[in-house]
């Protein structure tokens, strides 16, 4: 019964929804780029820079939104760099990716130990403070949860609703489709397939930026070694579980972060006492791997996924 | 822009840009040590007096390559199939926790058996580990990418939880540590009086034997057939699938023998800290010997020189260390950039 009574209160789904938010938005930056015929392998080390800047920029005294901004503009030169070679030159998107991630990790690491020589612990920023939204309480079940957020999760939700309006119901977002599926198409009506290639991965390196500034402005409030732990991969994970779909991919991230927060709060009951902690902690990696398995088999990938586009070629 | 191939590239295109590429990464390591407030010249000169300046400073070297070899070697065997093996981290620490299950007091054998064995049993762990993403992948489509970077997390908590119950040491006073191995189940130095141990032989040979793989025998061949166009390797008669999963056991299995090498060789025991990094970092090395075996063995001595005199540089100039991952991570994505540019031609149009 304790197990169940857990699903139940409020704080569950708040935490939940808290959890969800920064895979939200690196899953929508991921999606994006994917759509796009671009796997960005960079997603970690992108998430790691927009941590850091992001936290950095409050810090120095830009106020939250500057340090927002700040890290989504790092997070779009990244993409940059990451487009630039793997779309205009067509070179290897996994050893690029991984490049990236190991480039912009040291990178960050490098600049926060110049930055602050001398911290023994990191220093801390006065965080994003949840907002009281009282209106969203009467949507049922998740209403109340999503009541009481910080700033940054209505953003991130607002990035899914955008995100499937632009893909779906405008002429960009029916352009950067049929650049992922079959870009000669794209190209024949007179559109530039490198163009929107780059674009997408441009603005969803900005996104995967902002999923990591939600950890060091909203979830926390210092920047610390580590804190990214995987969660670019496991947004991967969600593209796929979500069948590179705007709102299956949220409702992947929601599912996820729930069954975080539980086992968080599995550790602390009485079943989870005699349980090694590690074993949760291994829970939610072993998750990603399971959704990968399960949808992998019908999942419909964008057809020219990781085939680079060279102009003049058929 | 387009690119153009070039039909055939003269000796300075064919070696210009490379080299290039490594100049451009020591300039960006420059700027990055003013920008820290250190003195360029003297980074750079402490950073090659710290890995190559000493007989102590040479060893340490060596040393720190042992394990880069051996990883950089199972992802260039990997990634030359298109096997995209981004899990030699879990792997390398699989490896070393069958050491330490054998050489901590299991099998009271003598070292000409119990090496071999460890070795046999550790490359098994290794290769199995990997098989199971492969499976995933050529059965039901899973792409490995995701699932091995997965299992590197899994792993290492993993590793936490046995360093904390049935691997704690307990004579460890608390730390999370695994009891030392005896005497029978570690790794002899190669000289008498050297720090160096024969992880570093071992790996040698692996190059060696990889590369007379790849070259001379069917298996090597198709490797490089399923990497290069599975599907015209699929129409050709070959068990793609089979090629791939036996990639990835040899993958795997190598990769292990870093963490076997580290724990019967250098260390004598397993901590949380045994790699720090050292299955990311073949990623690197790979790349770096744009996949082959004998290159492997160069540019790990490459790589393991820019660590271990960064870590010293930082001791005395005060410069961060993470400037050694960067020059990395600068030299890797330059080095695609510059392979790129010895075959083609950038054009604008």
């Amino acid at each position: 019964m304790e197990i169940l009574e857990i699903f139940l209160t409020a704080s569950f789904w708040t935490a939940a929804i808290r959890i969800a938010s920064p895979l939200i938005l690196a899953t929508m930056g991921e999606l994006i780029c994917e759509r796009a015929g671009v796997l960005n392998l960079g997603i970690e080390g992108i998430m790691v820079a927009g941590a850091f800047v992001g936290w950095f920029g409050a810090y120095i005294g830009m106020g939250l939104w500057g340090g927002v901004l700040l890290a989504f503009v790092v997070g779009m030169l990244l993409g940059l760099l990451h487009a630039s070679m793997t779309v205009s030159l067509g070179l290897s998107q996994h050893v690029v990716g991984l490049g990236i991630t190991l480039l912009a990790t040291s990178l960050t690491y490098y600049a926060y130990r110049v930055a602050l020589p001398e911290v023994t612990s990191p220093p801390k920023i006065e965080a994003f403070q949840p907002i009281s939204v009282a209106i969203l309480a009467y949507i049922p079940i998740l209403g109340p949860a999503l009541a009481e957020q910080t700033p940054l999760t209505y953003l991130a939700i607002a990035t899914v609703l955008i995100t499937s309006f632009v893909l779906y119901r405008t002429p960009l977002g029916l352009a950067l489709r049929a650049v992922g599926e079959n870009p000669s198409s794209v190209a024949a009506q007179g559109l530039s397939v490198l163009g929107l290639r780059i674009g997408a991965v441009v603005v969803g390196s900005g996104l995967m930026a902002l999923g990591g500034a939600f950890l060091t402005l909203s979830a926390f409030d210092s920047f610390f070694f580590g804190m990214v732990n995987g969660r670019g991969w496991v947004c991967i994970a969600l593209v796929v579980f979500g069948a590179w779909k705007p709102h299956k991919a949220f409702l992947g991230a929601i599912l996820f972060a729930a069954f975080d927060a539980f086992q968080i709060r599995l550790q602390q009951s009485t079943i989870g006492a005699d349980i090694p902690y590690q074993i949760f902690l291994m829970m939610p990696y072993f998750l990603s791997i399971a959704a990968l398995v399960v949808m992998s088999r019908k999942a419909e990938v964008p057809a020219a996924l990781m085939v680079p586009f060279y102009k003049g070629e058929r | 822009m387009r690119l153009e191939a070039i039909p055939n590239p003269s000796l300075s295109r064919r070696f210009l840009p490379p080299i290039l590429a490594l100049i451009a990464t020591v300039f960006v390591a420059s700027f990055l040590a003013m920008v820290a407030g250190g003195n360029p010249f003297a980074v750079l000169g402490l950073i090659i007096k710290g890995a190559v300046g000493s007989k102590f400073a040479l060893l340490e070297t060596l040393n720190r390559a042992t394990p880069l070899i051996f990883t950089g070697l199972a992802v260039a065997v990997a990634f030359r199939a298109k096997l995209w093996n981004i899990g030699a981290e879990a792997q390398l620490y699989s490896g070393a926790i069958v050491a330490v299950l054998m050489g901590t007091g299991a099998l009271a054998w003598s070292s000409p058996a119990l090496i071999p064995a460890m070795i046999i049993c550790s490359m098994s762990a290794g290769a199995l580990l990997l098989l199971i993403p492969t499976l995933l992948k050529t059965r039901l489509g899973v792409d490995e990418v995701v699932t091995t970077l997965l299992l590197n997390f899994i792993f290492l908590l993993l590793v936490s939880l046995l360093l904390e119950g049935p691997l704690k040491d307990p004579m460890g006073m608390g730390w999370p540590k695994s009891a030392r191995l005896l005497a029978e189940a570690r790794l002899p130095r190669i000289v008498d009086g050297l720090r160096l141990h024969w992880g570093f032989g071992i790996a040698l040979i692996a190059a060696f034997v990889i590369w007379i793989v790849n070259t001379k025998t069917t298996f090597g061949y198709a490797m490089r057939a399923v990497g290069y166009n599975a599907e015209a390797a699929r129409y050709a008669g070959m068990p793609v699938n089979l090629i791939m999963m036996q990639t990835a056991l040899l993958s795997g299995g190598l990769a292990a023998l870093a963490g076997f090498s580290e724990v019967a060789g250098l260390k004598g025991t397993l901590t949380l800290d045994l790699s720090p990094g050292f299955g990311y970092s073949g990623i690197i090395v790979a790349m770096l010997a744009l996949l082959h075996p004998l290159g492997v063995v160069v540019a790990a001595l490459f790589v393991a020189g820019v660590f271990v005199g960064a870590d010293s540089m930082s001791r005395a100039a005060g410069v961060p260390t993470y400037l050694a991952d960067i020059m990395l991570a600068t030299a890797l994505l330059l080095m695609v950039v510059a392979v790129l540019l010895t075959k083609f031609r950038i054009m604008r149009d």
